[in-house]
């Protein structure tokens, strides 16, 4: 850890910093100090405005108000070239790679004058080979990144920046895509650039890696900073007291009654997915933790009908369906809420109407061919008062609503057919603090009604704080079934990374 | 069919038939490169038939009408790449348009400088020129080294383009820019100023290989001279799996078979095959090709998806 | 500069920015006039009474307008599920050598127009259906094939018209023997130069308008071309509604052709289309796409070509304005209508 921080050079200067999309304000007023060979945490939930306050001081958005001071020299607005020229390297959350070219293409693209013939790959490979080396980021210079793992994609990102003689390095939710033990060489690497004098910005909403990685947490809430302290100050509870202000209040889910099994998998394959083995129950939770990327949307597709099984079994109450389909799966009663709500779930240019029958036009809603547009609307009306929807009316385009409107619209369509079996994929993802509460109770009604919930999320503690029942997934394998409490968080980590499915296999054997 | 396959002339023709294709493939995969469907090929290479012609009908000399050739296909580049970039509009209904308001900017500007005439005047075009000493090799020499100036400018375009593409920082931004433009935007580099030059230059480069046609190939500006081979362009870039060298080998298959159906058509196949089903051939081919390389080539990540900054 | 969407465009914008685009297009028309030395003015109201200034030049641009209407509709209802279809053009000439093979002696009334039409749009929706499978099935870009096409088609006619559908009595001409009167599509009015081909094509919008609007397969085909992936998830058969898309629009060019067989000339030629198909592109877009509004705009294009062949032999500006005109017009439409979208700020 740095010595006495205030004496400490100021390498950064965030001041009065305010940007506003429409009537929302996402960043008001912020100010942060930034010194050498520092670690800050800026943290906060969803939408507190992290993302955005950093895409401003990296030159992707444009500040409406405030200034930025790198190195005692004022940074030019919305300028990433910039922002790189001040040193500044920032680790996007959504890595920004192209996955064609290789890493040391993808390392020196736009570090050269593009009207030169540029310098000759042996330089810049021998460059990237002691960066690597220095900073324990071990990967292969000439691998396209197609071929890579999440975890070296990243540690490309970095090399990226240190390439480019970064000073300060931003990382946004750094370990949101990482299991815990890449996540702790992560944190590795970010100590040995500290030691070499580079400061570190991590964006998180993760409170024991703040405490555990961090000597200063700034705290944002609705866009504001809350609360700018010395991590050795503070412990997690006051962390999160200021995170999430007067709401704290951790909902505890009572455990649900188990009924008959509505879905369950033997030894399938499909995909990325290995020998899957699931019981889905009615009256149950069952949550899929896992890093994102091992094998969950294949899950999900494969019970909503988008995928079939290539090998194994596949019952739904009991029955094998000859032919599967996502028009099958619905009307064999399973509901599904996608992962990615505006690319899979809605269509933007339709209609809050439109998108409330888009499963169910053809069946409920239509007669010799025809669509019945006045009933579709009423149904919607129901749905719209039904599940709290804000919104102008069931004729507006849906592109319009929040995403916490949007996915009440898609939660009201998929609960509306009183669903046996609910798959929720992500069902929370950007929402905010209100919006996730509704969403999880609804869930939990689901569940009280009988029907048999699977929850995927990346996010471990909500997976923990709602399921009955857990299953972790990694590279397309499923672990056992673990009840409620029965693993802790750390134990789940090392499943999560991969520990423990070997020998289940030589057990099974 | 032997003797017409050994003939030098024979493969004279398919090299002088291949140099436009190799202009405007290399255009179009230098737009599609970048990420940009550029459909206005056709037309551009009208509109590059008729500047060229026209500049040198007007006194200009022949590389200079090439260069003239070339500005006007950078022009209407710069018109879809403004609005299919920084605008985000349809690349394919753009790309229809360009190709409509070149073709008819074309028509437009012919008849209103030769309001009268009903034979379309000629100019001198490029001769051939026979490469000292290789044009000598039996067979060999006449086939590929003797030549117009501008079929040779065209393999050497082919290998510029390459070079550019696969070993400078402007290629790398090029290829990055049809990948994922993310990534190129995170380094600093413009997004919106690489596409659109790259349109810009690709189009230049469509527009000279419909200049090779009034300058090279024919003397005179027809209407309908370029009669689809934009068209075939696109297809050959897909062919070549939009890679230089093999969008190359392409467009000389390609070529052959024109070629070899022209010359089939004097044989005693001509005289009982309608000709019309020879003429069709390079169509079919096309297609064909289109259709073999289907779910095999590595297609840009980004081609024909707009890249807005900052979106979220 | 960045793009920023309008959330809720006022109606001054959502009107102005078309406006203001057709008010361009009529200012480029102006400058093109002034290039070619003549006076600007005069040209706009040549072309406009050309168009429209008396009883034969209003049933000129009718007339030009029924394939217009056609082929725009078979644009507008592949695009709207975004299957590109340009192949509009061949479908086209499906449809008229059908109305020739059908429509010289070897049907007679009453049968013939029926079946002909019938089998018109059978071969239209069959020669798009061979790029659309090779789309679904093998991923072929649909835009190139359809685009081949035309030109494997012009040739195609070119042999039946030199072979085995030339006129005998032609005196060299290629082009077919004419059609019987049983298999002519009579004038809507006795008297009046305007056949039924117009009123088949009004009735032909409307049916679209109402498939697109009205049932699950317009509902299915507006999901599909406006978010594939949420179709697919949603369980809609998108193979399937691509399949049908294709027949629907492949059949409607056909139609194009077909009317100006039986309708319009009477027999077919290699000049029986001065780029119809293509031209359909331009139509359906500055109709936005909208069945009924292709009506209108192929009635405003069609006034623009045959106003620009009135204007063009009296005030010597070359024909081809009209082509770089409404090449302008969708160029600006299409950027004016995103514009309604969103706005340019700084930053």
């Amino acid at each position: 850890m740095s010595p006495t921080k205030t004496e400490a050079e100021i390498v950064l200067r965030l001041d009065q910093i305010t940007k506003r999309f429409g009537k929302l304000v996402a960043n008001d007023a912020i100010s942060l100090t930034l010194h050498r060979g520092e670690v800050l945490a800026l943290l906060g939930e969803n939408g507190a405005g992290k993302t955005t306050l950093m895409n401003i001081l990296f030159g992707h958005y444009l500040a409406d108000a405030g200034s930025v001071t790198a190195f005692g020299q004022p940074l030019p607005a919305g300028q990433p070239k910039a922002a790189l020229a001040a040193g500044i390297g920032m680790v996007h959350q959504h890595f920004t790679l192209a996955d064609q070219l290789t890493v040391l293409e993808n390392i020196t693209l736009g570090t050269e004058s593009l009207w030169s013939f540029g310098r000759g790959r042996a330089t810049a490979l021998a460059k990237v080979q002691a960066l690597s080396r220095d900073f324990g980021l071990a990967v292969d210079p000439h691998a396209r990144i197609a071929d890579l793992s999440v975890g070296e994609r990243q540690r490309v990102e970095i090399l990226k920046a240190l390439y480019r003689e970064a000073r300060i390095l931003i990382l946004d939710e750094p370990t949101a895509v990482l299991t815990p033990q890449e996540a702790e060489a992560l944190f590795q690497t970010l100590r040995l650039a500290t030691a070499r004098g580079l400061s570190v910005i991590f964006i998180s909403h993760k409170l024991h890696e703040v405490m555990g990685h961090s000597d200063t947490c700034v705290v944002l809430r609705h866009g504001c900073v809350v609360g700018q302290v010395a991590t050795r100050d503070t412990d997690r509870h006051a962390l999160a007291a200021m995170m999430v202000g007067a709401e704290m209040a951790e909902a505890t889910v009572a455990p649900g009654v188990p009924g008959p099994v509505r879905l369950s998998l033997r030894n399938v394959r499909a995909g990325p997915l290995r020998e899957v083995t699931l019981d889905l129950r009615g009256g149950t939770i069952t949550g899929l933790a896992g890093v994102s990327g091992n094998g969950q949307a294949a899950l999900a597709d494969l019970i909503g009908g988008g995928l079939l099984p290539e090998a194994g079994v596949m019952l739904v109450d009991g029955t094998a369906l000859p032919k599967w389909s996502p028009r099958a799966a619905i009307a064999a009663g399973v509901g599904r809420i996608p992962e990615d709500r505006h690319k899979t779930g809605t269509v933007a240019d339709f209609t809050l109407a439109e998108n409330a029958v888009l499963e169910t036009y053809a069946t409920r809603f239509a007669r010799a061919g025809f669509v019945d547009w006045a009933a579709v609307r009423r149904h919607t009306e129901t749905l719209i008062a039904g599940y709290d929807v804000r919104c102008p009316g069931p004729e507006a385009r849906i592109r319009l609503l929040s995403g916490g409107n949007m996915q009440k619209l898609i939660l009201g369509r998929v609960m509306e057919e009183a669903p046996g079996i609910l798959i929720a994929n992500q069902p929370v993802r950007g929402l905010d603090v209100g919006a996730i509460a509704y969403v999880h109770g609804r869930l939990v009604a689901a569940r009280d009604a009988g029907a048999a919930v699977l929850l995927i999320s990346e996010d471990l503690d909500e997976v923990m704080g709602l399921s009955d029942v857990i299953h972790v997934i990694s590279e397309g394998r499923l672990s056992p079934a673990f009840a409620r409490g029965a693993l802790t968080q750390g134990e789940l980590g090392l499943w999560m990374a991969g520990h423990g499915f070997g020998q289940g296999l030589t057990d099974a054997a | 069919m032997i003797e017409i396959l050994i003939s030098a002339s024979f493969w004279a023709a398919v090299l002088r038939i291949a140099s436009p294709l190799i202009f405007a493939t290399m255009g179009e995969l230098i737009c599609e490169r970048a990420g940009v469907l550029n459909l206005g090929i056709e037309g551009i290479m009208v509109i590059g038939a008729f500047a060229g012609w026209m500049a040198v009908y007007l006194g200009l000399p022949l590389w200079g009408g090439v260069a003239v050739a070339f500005c006007a296909g950078a022009l209407f580049g710069l018109l879809h790449g403004v609005l299919v970039v920084p605008f985000g509009l349809s690349q394919h209904v753009v790309g229809l348009g360009v190709t409509m308001l070149a073709t008819a900017t074309a028509y437009f500007a012919y008849r209103l400088a030769l309001p009268q005439v009903t034979t379309p005047p000629k100019i001198v075009p490029f001769q051939s020129w026979e490469v000292p000493v290789l044009s000598d090799i039996p067979l060999l020499g006449p086939a590929l080294f003797a030549q117009t100036p501008l079929t040779y400018a065209a393999f050497a375009c082919a290998g510029l383009v390459a070079f550019v593409l696969y070993r400078t920082p402007l290629g790398l931004a090029v290829r990055a820019a049809g990948e994922n433009p993310a990534a190129l935007e995170a380094q600093g580099v413009s997004v919106t100023g690489v596409r659109v030059g790259a349109v810009m230059v690709g189009s230049g480069l469509m527009a000279v290989g419909g200049s090779f046609l009034t300058l090279s190939a024919f003397s005179s500006f027809f209407f309908e001279m370029v009669n689809g081979r934009g068209w075939i362009c696109i297809a050959l870039v897909v062919f070549g799996a939009w890679r230089p060298g093999k969008a190359v080998l392409g467009a000389l298959l390609f070529a052959g078979f024109d070629a070899l159906q022209i010359r089939l058509q004097q044989t005693p196949i001509g005289a009982v095959v309608p000709y019309q089903l020879f003429l069709m051939l390079p169509y079919v081919l096309s297609i064909l090709a289109l259709v073999a390389m289907s779910r095999r080539a590595q297609v840009p990540a980004a081609l024909m998806v707009p890249y807005a900054k900052g979106e979220r | 500069m960045r793009l920023e969407p309008v959330a809720n465009p006022t109606l001054l914008r959502q009107l102005g920015l078309p406006a203001l685009a057709l008010a361009a297009t009529v200012l480029v028309a102006m400058g093109l006039a002034l290039l070619a030395g003549a006076n600007p003015f005069a040209v706009l109201g040549q072309i406009l009474t050309g168009a429209l200034g008396s009883r034969l030049a209003v049933l000129e641009t009718l007339n030009r307008a029924t394939p217009l209407i056609f082929t725009g509709l078979a644009v507008a209802v592949a695009f709207r599920a975004k299957l590109w279809n340009i192949g509009a053009e061949a479908q086209l000439y499906a449809g008229a050598i059908i109305a020739v093979l059908l429509g010289t002696g070897a049907l007679g009334a009453p049968f013939v127009l029926p079946v002909s039409a019938a089998v018109a749009l059978l071969a239209g929706a069959m020669l798009l259906l061979v790029p659309v499978l090779l789309k679904v099935r093998l991923g072929v870009d649909e835009v190139v094939t359809t685009l081949l096409l035309n030109f494997i088609m012009a040739l195609f006619v070119s042999y039946l018209l030199e072979g085995p559908l030339k006129d005998p009595m032609g005196m060299g001409w290629p082009k077919s023997p004419a059609l019987t009167p049983d298999a002519r599509l009579p004038r809507i009015v006795d008297g009046l130069r305007l056949h039924w081909g117009f009123g088949i094509a009004l009735i032909a919008a409307v049916i679209v308008w109402v498939v697109q609007t009205r049932t699950t397969l317009g509902f299915e085909m507006r999901a599909v071309g406006s978010n594939i992936r949420a179709a697919r998830f949603a369980g809609m058969p998108v193979n399937a509604v691509l399949v049908k898309t294709a027949l629907l629009s492949g059949g409607l060019a056909a139609l194009a052709g077909w009317s100006e067989v039986a309708g319009a000339k009477g027999h077919l030629s290699l000049d029986l289309s001065p780029g119809f198909g293509y031209t359909g592109i331009i139509v359906a877009m500055l109709a936005l796409l909208h069945p009924l509004g292709v009506v209108v705009t192929a009635l405003f294009v069609a006034g623009v070509f045959v106003g620009a062949d009135a204007m063009s032999r009296s005030a010597g500006v070359p024909t081809y304005i009209a082509d770089m005109l409404l090449a302008v017009a969708l160029l600006f439409m299409v950027l004016g209508i995103a514009l309604t979208k969103v706005r340019v700020v700084r930053g």
